[in-house]
C-alpha cells in the first residue's frame, strides 16, 4: 500500500444503480422538484453567470388544480390551448396506432414518445416558420403540430412506394424539410452540433431565422454534445438546445449518463450557456421556456440549454422490454404526471374544453389516423414487397451518378 | 481444444456470453462493460446473467460514448486490466476512431512497448435484419487499414467462443466484430426461407469451458477444386449455398482473423485450384476485397487462370426496403463463381 493512502483506502469502483427495478418501486425523490409558480424568469438579456440556480430548479406553471400561476404562466389563447392539446392527443393516437400496425407487421420497427408529447407540441408553438428543428426520433409532435399530412408519415413508417424518403431509412427516421424538421440520423448526438452550425449560418447571411436541437440524456455523454456548447457559446449561436431527460436510454438510467447529484441543465453553466430545468410535462412551461429561448436566441442574445425533465413511459422501440429493467408501472408513479391530463384539467377549469370535447375530439382523431393507416396501406408496404425499385438504391449518394454506380445497377439488372 | 471437455449446443451469443464467463471467470483482469451490458445483459443479451455473477465492478454499463467506452479501456489496458467492451453496433463506432486509430493500435509502438493496450472491442455488424443504414454496416476495412490493431470475425457458435477466449488473452487492440445475422442460426442468405438454428449445424455444439481458436489462423471450411472463394462471417454460408446451387467444386476459405491474416492457406488453396473469388457483405470499393486480391495476385500470380473475382455489397449506404436487393446472396454470389470459371 502506498505510504500516502489514506485510511479510507481500497478503492472501489462507484457504479450507479437506479433505486427502482423489476419488483422494487422507484424512489423518485432523486428528482429534484420546486413548487408551480415558484422560480423567477429572468429578463431576456440577463447574463448567463446570473441565472446558475435555475438549471437546478424546476421551472413549473401548472399547480396540482390545473392552475396557471407564477411568472413564467405565458400569453396564450385558449384556442391556441386546444390546438396544442389536439396535437398531442394526435400524437399518442397516432403512436397507438403504429405500434399496432408493427405488432400486425406492417411496419418494420416503431418509436413510440408516450408521456413526452408537450416538449415537442408546445415547443413547436413557440417556433416561428423557417426556423429548424434537428430532431432525435422521439420528437414526432412537432410534425403534428405542424400538421404534416399523416399518410406521408405512414407512408415512410411503411417503406412503400410512396415513402418520401424512398425506403432508404428506418421507420420514424422522417425527413420533412417544409415543416422544419431536418433529417433524423440514426446516429446519436451528431445532430446537435449541426444545428448551432445552422444558426451560425442563419447570423452569417443576417437571417431571422433559429435552430433547435433535440437530444436525450443519455446521448448527452458523447463528445458531439459538449463540443456543440462550445461552439453555440463561442459565436452566440441561435440556438435552442433541448436535452429531454426522459430517465432512460433503452435500459440504463439517467445517472449512467452523469445525472447523478447533478442536472443536465447543469451542463450548460460552465460552458457560458444560460440555462433552464423545466417540467416537460407541463404544457404551458414548456410552452414559456421555449418563447423565452427563442425571442432570446432571435435578439442576438445566444443559445439557451433547457433539460425538459419527463419519462419514457413506453420502451424505447418495439424491439426493448423495459419490463426486463424497471418497474411496470414507473410512469404511474411519476411526481410530473401525464402532459396530456394536465393541459385538459387546465382548458377545463377555464372553461374553453369539456370531457364531451375530449371524446369527440378523440374519435375524430381515431378516425383520422385509421384512414390515413388505410389510404397509406393502400400504395404498399415493405410486408407486401411494394416499395421503391431496387433501382432508386444507387439515387442520391453522389449528385450526379458515377461510372462504378452505373455499372453495378446494371449488374443488378434494374 | 480438449477432446475431453463437455459440449453443448450453443448459439453465437450463448458462445460468445460463455466466453467472457470463462474469462471473467479465469482472470481477475478481465472486465466487460458497454451500453446497456450490465443489468440488462445487452441488446443482443451476449452479457445476460455476468454482472450478477462477477459483480458491477466487473460487468458494467457505460455512458452513451463509444470514444469514452474506448478510451477508458485504453487506459484500463494500460493499468493491466483485460477489458472486454461492447459497441452496440459496429455502425456506432465512428466517434471512437481517434481512440482506436492513434490511441490504441499505437500505445505500443509509441512507448516503445512501455505501455499496451490489450482491449478487445466487440461489436455487432452487417446486415440482414432490416436495420438500414444505422444498423447493418460491415466496417472491417476502416480497422484492417490500420497498423497495430488485429481484425476478428468469427461465423460460427465453436470459433465464436475459441476466437474471442484468444483476442482477450492477446496482448494487442482486437476488434472482433459480430455478424448479427449469424448470431440465432447459420444464415445462408435465403431470407425467405425458414431459419435454421445453430442446434441444427455441427459448429453450434461448443465445449463448455476454455478453449482457444488461435488468431491468425484460417479454416477451410468447405473443401474443394475448382476455386478459392475467400471470405468470412455471414458470407461462408452464403458461399456455400451458392457452391451447391451452381454445382461448382468451391474450397471455401473462412479467414476468420482478417488481420493480420493466415495467408499460407489461401496461398495453398488457390495455387491448387487455380481460380479466386473473393467475397464481403461490405461495400465493394477499397473494400477488405481489395487487398484480398491484392495478395492473391502477388502470391499466386503465375497459378491464376482467370482474373480474380470480387463480390460484394453495392458501393451505396446499407438501404432498409431494398436490404435483399443490396445483399449479396447466394445467386449473385454464384455468378461471380461462374465468371471465375468462364473467364480465361
Amino acid at each position: 500500500m502506498s505510504k500516502n493512502a489514506p485510511a479510507c483506502a481500497p478503492l472501489r469502483l462507484h457504479v450507479p444503480e437506479p433505486t427502482g427495478r423489476p419488483g422494487s418501486p422507484t424512489d423518485f425523490s432523486y428528482l429534484h422538484l420546486s413548487p408551480a409558480g415558484d422560480v423567477r424568469r429572468p429578463p431576456l438579456d440577463v447574463q448567463p453567470a446570473e441565472i446558475g440556480d435555475l438549471a437546478f430548479a424546476l421551472v413549473r406553471v401548472l399547480d396540482a388544480d390545473g392552475n396557471a400561476v407564477g411568472p413564467w404562466a405565458p400569453q396564450i389563447t385558449p384556442e391556441r390551448l386546444r390546438f396544442g392539446l389536439r396535437a398531442m392527443m394526435k400524437t399518442r393516437i397516432f403512436d397507438a396506432r403504429m405500434l399496432i400496425a408493427q405488432r400486425q407487421k406492417k411496419i418494420s420497427f416503431y418509436m413510440q414518445c408516450l408521456g413526452e408529447e408537450a416538449i415537442s407540441v408546445a415547443h413547436a408553438l413557440a417556433l416561428d416558420e423557417g426556423d429548424m428543428c434537428f430532431p432525435t426520433y422521439r420528437q414526432q409532435g412537432l410534425l403534428m403540430a405542424r400538421e404534416v399530412p399523416l399518410v406521408d408519415l405512414i407512408c415512410q413508417l411503411l417503406s412503400n412506394q410512396r415513402d418520401p424518403l424512398k425506403g432508404r431509412q428506418l421507420p420514424v427516421l422522417y425527413s420533412v424539410r417544409k415543416a422544419g424538421f431536418f433529417t433524423v440520423s440514426g446516429n446519436l448526438a451528431t445532430q446537435v452540433v449541426q444545428a448551432v452550425g445552422w444558426g451560425m449560418a442563419s447570423a452569417i447571411k443576417g437571417d431571422t431565422k433559429i435552430a433547435s436541437a433535440w437530444i436525450g440524456d443519455g446521448s448527452t455523454a458523447e463528445a458531439d454534445f459538449h463540443t456543440a456548447l462550445v461552439f453555440a457559446h463561442v459565436y452566440r449561436a441561435p440556438v435552442i438546445i433541448n436535452v429531454v431527460n426522459n430517465q432512460w436510454a433503452i435500459s440504463t438510467f439517467q445517472a449512467i449518463a452523469g445525472g447523478e447529484g447533478t442536472t443536465f441543465a447543469a451542463r450548460g453553466i460552465g460552458s457560458g450557456i444560460a440555462s433552464l430545468r423545466v417540467d416537460g410535462n407541463d404544457f404551458l412551461a414548456v410552452y414559456a421556456a421555449s418563447r423565452w429561448a427563442a425571442e432570446r436566441a432571435r435578439c442576438n442574445l445566444g443559445p439557451t440549454l433547457i433539460e425538459w425533465v419527463t419519462y419514457r413511459a413506453g420502451g424505447h422501440s418495439t424491439s426493448d422490454d423495459p419490463s426486463k429493467y424497471r418497474p411496470a408501472d414507473d410512469w404511474k408513479n411519476f411526481p410530473l404526471g401525464d402532459p396530456l391530463e394536465r393541459l385538459k384539467q387546465h382548458l377545463i377549469g377555464l372553461g374553453a374544453w369539456s370531457e364531451e370535447d375530449h371524446q369527440r375530439t378523440q374519435k375524430a382523431l381515431e378516425a383520422e389516423v385509421s384512414a390515413a393507416l388505410k389510404e397509406a396501406e393502400s400504395y404498399g408496404s415493405l410486408a407486401d414487397g411494394h416499395v421503391h425499385s431496387a433501382a432508386e438504391m444507387f439515387e442520391d449518394v453522389y449528385e450526379d451518378m458515377p461510372e462504378h454506380l452505373r455499372r453495378q445497377r446494371q449488374e443488378l439488372g434494374v | 481444444m480438449s477432446e475431453k471437455q463437455t459440449t453443448t449446443p450453443m448459439t453465437m451469443i450463448q458462445a460468445l456470453r460463455s466466453a467472457m464467463d470463462v474469462m471473467l471467470a479465469r482472470d481477475d483482469n478481465v472486465v466487460v462493460f458497454g451500453e446497456d451490458v450490465g443489468y440488462f445483459g445487452g441488446v443482443f443479451r451476449c452479457t445476460e446473467g455476468l454482472q450478477k455473477k462477477y459483480g458491477a465492478a466487473r460487468v458494467f454499463d457505460t455512458p452513451i460514448s463509444e470514444s469514452g467506452i474506448v478510451g477508458v479501456a485504453v487506459g484500463m489496458g494500460a493499468y493491466g486490466l483485460r477489458p472486454v467492451a461492447e459497441i452496440q453496433f459496429a455502425d456506432y463506432v465512428y466517434p471512437a476512431t481517434d481512440q482506436i486509430v492513434s490511441e490504441a493500435a499505437r500505445l505500443r509502438y509509441r512507448s516503445a512497448g512501455e505501455f499496451i493496450a490489450p482491449l478487445t472491442l466487440r461489436m455487432p455488424c452487417g446486415g440482414g435484419i432490416y436495420g438500414g443504414q444505422t444498423h447493418s454496416q460491415s466496417p472491417e476495412a476502416y480497422f484492417t487499414h490500420v497498423c497495430g490493431l488485429r481484425t476478428v470475425m468469427p461465423s460460427n457458435p465453436y470459433d465464436a467462443k475459441g476466437l474471442l477466449i484468444a483476442s482477450i488473452e492477446n496482448n494487442d487492440p482486437v476488434i472482433f466484430l459480430e455478424p448479427k445475422r449469424l448470431y440465432n442460426g447459420p444464415f445462408d442468405g435465403h431470407h425467405d426461407r425458414p431459419v435454421v438454428p445453430w442446434s441444427k449445424h455441427p459448429l453450434g455444439e461448443v465445449p463448455e469451458g476454455y478453449y482457444t481458436v488461435p488468431l491468425e489462423s484460417a479454416a477451410v471450411y468447405r473443401a474443394g477444386s475448382e476455386l478459392t472463394v475467400i471470405t468470412y462471417g455471414t458470407m461462408v454460408f452464403v458461399a456455400e449455398a451458392a457452391a451447391m446451387e451452381s454445382g461448382i467444386d468451391a474450397e471455401i476459405i473462412d479467414l476468420r482473423s482478417l488481420w493480420p491474416l493466415d495467408l499460407d492457406t489461401i496461398v495453398n488453396s488457390v495455387k491448387k485450384t487455380g481460380r479466386c473469388a473473393v467475397v464481403h457483405e461490405a461495400t465493394r470499393s477499397s473494400g477488405f476485397g481489395a487487398e484480398l486480391t491484392a495478395l492473391v495476385q502477388e502470391h499466386c500470380f503465375y497459378h491464376l487462370e482467370a482474373p480474380i473475382e470480387r463480390v460484394a455489397g453495392w458501393d451505396t449506404p446499407y438501404p432498409h426496403a431494398q436490404e435483399w436487393a443490396y445483399f449479396p446472396g447466394p445467386a449473385r454470389v454464384a455468378e461471380g463463381f461462374k465468371r471465375a470459371l468462364e473467364r480465361n
